[in-house]
């Protein structure tokens, strides 16, 4: 199966006495958003450090691209094309939304050691920035700064740097959250679209964007992966239903 | 609030002004005391590149102050006593050519800044602060120890070192000297900060974890970063101990290193002119306090704290607000 992007096999990490994941095999193919859900302190976040590399699993692997990256850091994972945005925003808060998005371009072209040229004067990054902000709709932010920017623009601004990097796969640790009745419409029509450049790795609460965006639902209960399946097996499963879903879906 | 661009011009026309008035009128002494803030100021602004850009509170970069001072020392000692300074495996004599003796300086800033950089930036906050200082004090007492140079007493520099087509014991010589050295870091400074590097530095000192997650190391930049500091800062201790003619274990000590910090911090750390505004209020002080109390460092203590609890940035933010953006 060549199409498989992003896997992972037997993913396994304890906390003392907690097992915040437990065997957990999935993975993420072409063109495809796989939605992670469960409910708050299922391991989501634990997972998708393992998956980025911030977090060694105690056991398990993780490929990407066809390659073993388990024991990779999040450096070497990001320059292979994982993009990850943050659950909790992580920006410069003191620089501009334009600074911010040059970071990420600086990160693709691999060469911070540029000391004397201004970096808003080197052409190519500032359009590959700019063009990320274009994309999440925060062009005319540009000038301002990361710490004046409304939450719900921050979860944007996050997914704009993980544009600059033209990954080969996004994580994406709710990016939906707080972002408002319309924000959270723009951002599902976007990463709709997004989709067909890099496979989608999503964890989110918004059930419902997620049941509008996913192709596959994975979904997770006390670090361990109760099922896996399309929207409406995930719907239809009495399992699930019981554990997560709750009886009015 | 004043743009900081005028400030800037201000400071660096105070810096210009003084000391031709100073000749004008004749008083050397005067020249001496602005030489001594300049070269604070370079030393100040070193240490701004890793505490202000790179977030790394180094309580020891009197260890780069010293090992400048002790390269002009060391060279200019070797070659007043005409003696070789090692004859294995190839013979190296002193040197009282100060291009030279800044070149030797900033070369050994540079791996020990490497050396302690690696070590001490395998922690941070509070440890890192603890390591930077205990590596200061380590050269501390090396230097009270080495008594081949001197030991406690320091070394005496008769003359002090030449630089080709200027006289410099004339004050305004080596004046004009020590301030086109502290423009030209600025210079790179400023461009240091708007640069590629300097984003991902700025980035690297607020959330590590973005910069590693676009594929950068943080650390690596931060390492970077802490070398070109040292380097500037042992740029200002060859220079220092130039003025004097005299180069002591005390250029080593702890109490420099907070003194550095110390202009920093009352400029407006990570401020291009903080730590020249810093360095010129502190020998200003020193100089009019000094004169009617030994217990002067009681008022620039006062100081300190009106500025830390009241101007968050200093006084160049006090007197220009934030940074600007872009600019």
């Amino acid at each position: 199966m060549n199409n498989i992007v992003l896997s992972t096999k037997g993913l396994t990490k304890h906390f003392g006495a907690l097992s915040a994941s437990k065997n957990i095999t999935l993975d993420l193919r072409v063109g495809e958003i796989h939605a992670i859900i469960g409910p708050n302190g299922a391991g989501k976040s634990t997972f998708i450090s393992q998956v980025c590399g911030s977090i060694k699993p105690d056991n398990g692997t993780v490929h990407f691209l066809g390659r073993d990256v388990t024991q990779e850091t999040v450096r070497d994972r990001a320059q292979a094309g994982l993009a990850r945005s943050f659950q909790i925003s992580a920006l410069a808060m003191e620089d501009s939304v334009l600074q911010n998005a040059l970071l990420g371009a600086l990160g693709a072209s691999r060469n911070p050691w540029r000391f004397l040229s201004p970096a808003l004067g080197n052409k190519m990054l500032v359009e590959q920035a700019k063009h990320a902000l274009d994309r999440v709709g925060l062009s005319d932010h540009a000038n301002k700064r990361a710490s004046e920017l409304s939450h719900g623009q921050r979860r944007q601004l996050e997914v704009g740097i993980a544009l600059t990097l033209s990954p080969k796969a996004f994580v994406m640790d709710e990016p939906m959250a707080g972002l408002g009745f319309e924000g959270s419409m723009k951002m599902t029509s976007f990463l709709n679209r997004l989709r067909q450049e890099a496979p989608i790795l999503l964890v989110e609460h918004d059930m419902e964007a997620v049941f509008a965006l996913a192709d596959r639902i994975s979904v997770l209960v006390y670090g361990e992966v109760i099922a896996t399946g399309t929207v409406e097996e995930i719907r239809a499963d009495p399992y699930v239903r019981d554990a997560y879903l709750g009886e009015e879906l | 609030m004043m743009r900081e661009y005028y400030l800037n011009t201000i400071i660096l026309g105070i810096f210009i002004i003084i000391p031709i008035w100073a000749f004008i009128m004749d008083e050397p002494f005067t020249i001496t005391l602005m030489t001594r803030a300049a070269i604070f100021a370079l030393a100040a602004v070193g240490l701004n590149i890793a505490l202000g850009l790179g977030g790394l509170v180094s309580l020891g970069h009197a260890t780069f102050f010293g090992i400048g001072g002790y390269s002009m020392g060391i060279l200019a000692y070797h070659a007043q006593t005409f003696t070789p300074l090692m004859e294995w495996p190839i013979l190296v004599s002193g040197s009282k050519l100060m291009p030279l003796i800044w070149i030797n300086a900033v070369i050994m800033s540079a791996v020990a800044g490497l050396l302690i950089g690696i070590l001490s930036l395998r922690t941070s906050g509070v440890y890192f602060i603890m390591i930077t200082l205990a590596f200061g004090q380590m050269f501390f007492f090396f230097s009270i120890s080495w008594s081949a140079y001197g030991g406690e007493d320091g070394l005496s520099i008769y003359i002090r070192n030449s630089f080709p087509g200027l006289n410099t014991l004339v004050p305004i010589h080596y004046y004009t000297l020590c301030i086109t050295l502290l423009c030209a870091v600025l210079w790179i400074n400023s461009r240091l900060i708007k640069s590629p590097f300097g984003i991902a530095l700025n980035a690297a000192r607020q959330v590590p974890a973005r910069v590693e997650t676009v594929g950068l190391n943080p650390v690596r930049l931060k390492l970077a970063a802490f070398i070109m500091s040292g380097t500037v800062t042992g740029l200002a201790g060859a220079l220092f101990a130039d003025l004097n003619r005299f180069v002591s274990p005390t250029m080593f000590s702890w109490q420099t290193s907070g003194e550095i910090m110390v202009f920093v911090i009352i400029g407006g750390v990570g401020r291009l002119f903080g730590p020249v505004v810093g360095a010129l209020v502190f020998v200003a002080l020193e100089h009019w306090l000094g004169g009617l109390s030994d217990f002067w460092h009681i008022y620039l203590g006062l100081l300190l704290l009106g500025i830390v609890l009241f101007g968050r940035g200093g006084l160049i933010g006090m007197i220009c607000g934030e940074a600007r953006l872009h600019e």
